[in-house]
């Protein structure tokens, strides 16, 4: 840039330059101080903290004692703990398997017949109450007195179902619940996906006379691949965590049905302030959700793109 | 993450129309809107009955249990979750007598959430500003390292956090709620610097040869110059922050805490199991979710249009 100027005006921009990274230096300082403190603070720090608690004996009011493994060791002979683990798995198949079926073919339907904000914006609206808004209006919904579904249920001659009293179906309508909430965001996600799918392939197709379903198998599936592994794994770490709606409506119950890992670490560290033993179980959850990334991130090779 | 939407032409408008098949009624399409007509419905029918709900009394719900419209009419279980209603009325229309402290909870809320929003914003963009238009040693691996910051799940830093929360004193407070996520999240950063970096040069070139300086630069060509994004993620901010339920049941033990999240589980805690006041439930959570339904409707275009790809790729 500076080759066909003069020695002199070469050594001015230096001294131009050396002082504008000089107060480049200061300002990102300045800049970079209060994300680098919460980042620290409220990200980094309680990462390490986590898992040392896990190493100890913690209930908050005496200091932390360390105990090595007992804590992993308790995990692997707690039933309480698998029992969790096989509940919260089953959530997140059921909540995940319904969620990115229903997603897909309302994306679908949505790419091949309209572009309407209006439309999107109607299918995107239960993302916007709570959690805890979603599963009170469901709980009312489904009530066995006087919930409407049950009343239908029963003028249709099916009879009465405890959708969130009785053991069996307790978690299933729970998932359910859940896809309500999200299957619209998941929707617009592969919808999104679909529109930055090339134009030109479907054309070529139609004119070699492929009908929707045809183009269907052989184009857009092969082409979404990357963008449902992307989505799925975003939904499955999301799946995972899931508290809000089972603390509101079953609170774990009936019988330990609903307890999901995550309600389990809650209640160890809040109901019986054995803050050690739930971390130990947070570093569990948390390498179960990384190998599961993994090992979707290897099935689906969501890195690679079928595209070029 | 926005701009994933160009103005793509319909497809079938390249259709030729070809004669002899004119009249052929296209069932795919029919059975397609129909589905779509049963998504809808499926979607919106849980905010109307909430709607019917909230505008009936417990004793007219228990006689009517399916009546499209609202059995005996009122406004009374909006006014008795606000406060307006005597104990007496409340009793008449299968209420409980005890009130809930509404109008704190929806302080707390707004408190809470415009707290988190403006700060997390504020503190993330300057970062995302430090991170893209200035140059310092090292800056490329500090970036790194904050993306590395996306894999831990907040799950994993809710308990370290607590104690955290606890050993500041600031336990049943709003800033303990409102702390962890008030700095700055990894994603904000990263989300912020990817609109950034596409400020053109020139354009902060010619304002540093005005003698604007970088500090300069970042409030009066780099922020307005994104407000698009940064009105986007504030929307997407305020929501996820009004909606949170898990960091709020850790942190608040008092009314003078409690979010609405936190503050509608407690309703329904509280709730007799048999003679529950749904009429009441129903109008608090329309309330509760009442302010985002206003944004939403406000912002629709922008809130629907920012979700896509291209700001994470």
């Amino acid at each position: 840039m500076t080759t066909n100027t003069s020695t002199r005006f070469r050594s001015t921009t230096q001294a131009k330059r050396s002082r504008r990274s000089a107060q480049d230096r200061r300002v990102a300082l300045l800049f970079l101080t209060p994300a680098a403190l919460g980042f620290l603070v409220f990200l980094i720090w309680p990462t390490v903290r986590g898992i040392w608690l896990s190493f100890t004996e913690y209930n908050l009011l005496t200091p932390e004692k360390f105990v090595g493994l007992a804590n992993y060791e308790r995990l692997f002979s707690d039933p309480v703990f698998w029992h969790s683990l096989g509940v919260t798995v089953q959530y997140v198949l059921i909540n995940i398997g319904l969620q990115t079926s229903i997603a897909l073919v309302v994306a679908l339907l949505m790419h091949r017949l309209t572009q309407s904000t209006l439309l999107r914006g109607i299918i995107l609206a239960p993302y916007l109450v709570s959690n805890v808004v979603t599963a009170i209006v469901f709980l009312w919904i489904l009530d066995v007195q006087f919930g409407v579904a049950n009343q239908v249920l029963e003028w249709i001659g099916v009879g009465k179902i405890g959708f969130l009293s009785d053991e069996t179906w307790a978690i299933p309508t729970i998932a359910l619940i859940n896809v309500w909430r999200h299957v619209g965001y998941t929707a617009l996600l592969i919808f999104a996906g679909l529109q930055m799918l090339p134009e030109d392939v479907y054309e070529a197709a139609r004119l070699d006379g492929a009908g929707e379903i045809r183009s269907f198998f052989s184009i857009t599936l092969p082409l979404l691949r990357p963008i449902m592994a992307l989505v799925l794994i975003m939904t499955v770490i999301g799946s995972f965590q899931v508290f809000d709606t089972v603390a509101v409506t079953t609170g774990g119950g009936p019988a330990n049905a609903t307890n999901v890992l995550q309600l389990y670490i809650y209640d160890m560290a809040f109901g019986r302030f054995q803050f050690g033993y739930a971390s130990a179980m947070s570093v569990a959850l948390l390498l179960v959700l990384g190998i599961i990334t993994f090992i979707q991130f290897r099935l689906t090779r969501a890195g690679s793109n079928d595209m070029n | 993450m926005t701009a994933t939407l160009p103005d793509t032409k319909a497809p079938d408008t390249v259709e030729p129309a070809s004669t002899g098949t004119r009249r052929r009624i296209p069932i795919g399409r029919i059975i397609a809107w129909i589905v779509m007509a049963l998504v809808i419905i499926a979607t919106l029918l849980p905010f109307y009955w909430m709607l019917r709900t909230a505008l009936s009394t417990n004793p007219g719900l228990q006689a009517n249990p399916t009546s499209w419209l609202p059995p005996d009419f009122t406004f009374g279980a909006f006014e008795r979750v606000l406060g307006y209603q005597s104990t007496e009325e409340a009793l008449a229309e299968g209420g409980s007598g005890t009130g809930m402290n509404f109008w704190r909870y929806l302080f707390n809320s707004v408190f809470v959430a415009t707290l988190v929003t403006v700060c997390q914003l504020t503190f993330s963009a300057m970062a995302a500003f430090a991170f893209s238009r200035l140059q310092w040693r090292g800056r490329d691996t500090v970036f790194a390292i904050f993306v590395a910051g996306l894999m831990v799940p907040s799950i994993f830093t809710f308990l370290p956090n607590f104690v955290l929360i606890k050993q500041l004193g600031l336990v049943d407070t709003l800033f303990g709620i409102a702390l962890p996520t008030m700095f700055m999240t990894p994603f904000a950063v990263f989300f912020f610097r990817q609109f950034f970096l596409n400020v053109p040069k020139e354009i902060e070139e010619a304002a540093l040869l005005d003698g604007v300086s970088k500090v300069g630069i970042f409030f009066r060509v780099i922020l307005p110059m994104s407000s698009a994004p940064i009105a986007t993620l504030g929307i997407l901010t305020y929501i996820t922050a009004w909606n949170d339920y898990f960091w709020p049941l850790m942190v608040s033990y008092t009314d003078s805490s409690r979010v609405l999240t936190v503050a509608l589980g407690v309703f329904r805690a509280q709730s007799p199991q048999s003679g529950t006041d749904w009429a009441g439930l129903m109008a608090a959570t329309l309330i509760a979710a009442a302010p985002m339904m206003l944004l939403f409707g406000l912002f629709a275009k922008r809130i629907v249009n920012s979700i896509g790809f291209s700001g994470i790729k």
